[in-house]
């Protein structure tokens, strides 16, 4: 109870100023930097919910592939720091602030307002192994398996069309 | 083993997401909004998995790896939009987008 108190507040604690620092910074590859950190909360916070496939496929889709893929696109496009802007934005950021935290407080309110028993008693670790997990992918969910890999093909090639050159202009 | 309330984890949840709508409404960066859709996504996933374990239940955590597959596409899409955008306006910031404006 204790360690895994102690865990989940530092790791949500990273979480939450990681990405905090992702969405205020001024610099985008500081923002990138900053959302890999989180990612890597995030991951243990799957690893206390003894989770640890998760876990291992967050770093490795969202650390790895996803992150590689935003670092290299802000590398190319070759930005500058972001300057600070006139009045219509400001006045759009604080109305943006204002409808956030009211979004806040509705859903902390809504949590607190039930009471539900959840049975969280038992060791977990066996049920959710990459094993059974893999049981369970490729047996029931095998359609959706195949469906997803259709998806990636056709996110990469939609990308390659997108972002090539025109080679007329 | 765990006995935390499921609170702390939902609670946890609805901050990041919190903090992800704001970045989508508060910057005006395409990629730092990309970045915010992210932070989005993952509180979601950080639900699924909390109420998985809490109900001893697998297949949030199959939900999981398909919304992480459907991001990884998402993701290289919207970056292709990006440069798209980048080579034909100069510019990823979204309020000097307004195409379809005149």
């Amino acid at each position: 109870m204790e360690l895994q108190l102690i865990s989940v507040i530092i790791l949500g604690v990273i979480a939450i100023a990681t990405a905090l620092s992702t969405v205020l910074n001024r610099h985008p590859i500081y923002s990138a930097m900053s959302l890999v950190l989180h990612f890597f909360a995030l991951s243990g916070l799957y690893l206390t919910l003894s989770s640890p496939f998760i876990a291992v496929l967050q770093i490795l889709v969202y650390a790895g592939a996803i992150m590689v893929l935003v670092i290299f696109v802000i590398m190319l496009l070759n930005l500058s720091e972001e300057e600070k802007r006139k009045l219509i934005v400001q006045s759009r950021q604080s109305v943006g602030i204002i409808i956030v935290v009211v979004f806040v407080i509705m859903l902390l309110v809504y949590l607190n307002s039930g009471t539900i028993h959840y049975p969280n008693e038992g060791d977990f670790s066996k049920l959710f192994s990459a094993k059974s997990l893999g049981d369970l992918l490729f047996k029931q969910h095998l359609a959706a398996f195949e469906f997803v890999g259709i998806l990636l093909l056709a996110a990469i090639v939609g990308a390659m069309v997108m972002a090539k050159k025109k080679l007329s202009d | 083993m765990n006995t935390l309330p499921i609170e702390v984890y939902l609670g946890l949840s609805a901050i990041l997401f919190s903090i992800g709508v704001l970045g989508v409404i508060i910057r005006r960066n395409a990629i730092i909004i990309f970045m915010s859709i992210e932070i989005m996504l993952n509180s979601v996933n950080l639900t699924f998995i909390t109420f998985s374990r809490y109900l001893g239940e697998q297949t949030g955590q199959i939900f999981v790896f398909f919304v992480m597959a459907v991001a990884a596409a998402e993701s290289a899409i919207g970056l292709a939009i990006i440069l798209a955008l980048f080579r034909k306006k100069q510019t990823v910031y979204v309020d000097e987008v307004n195409l379809l404006k005149n």
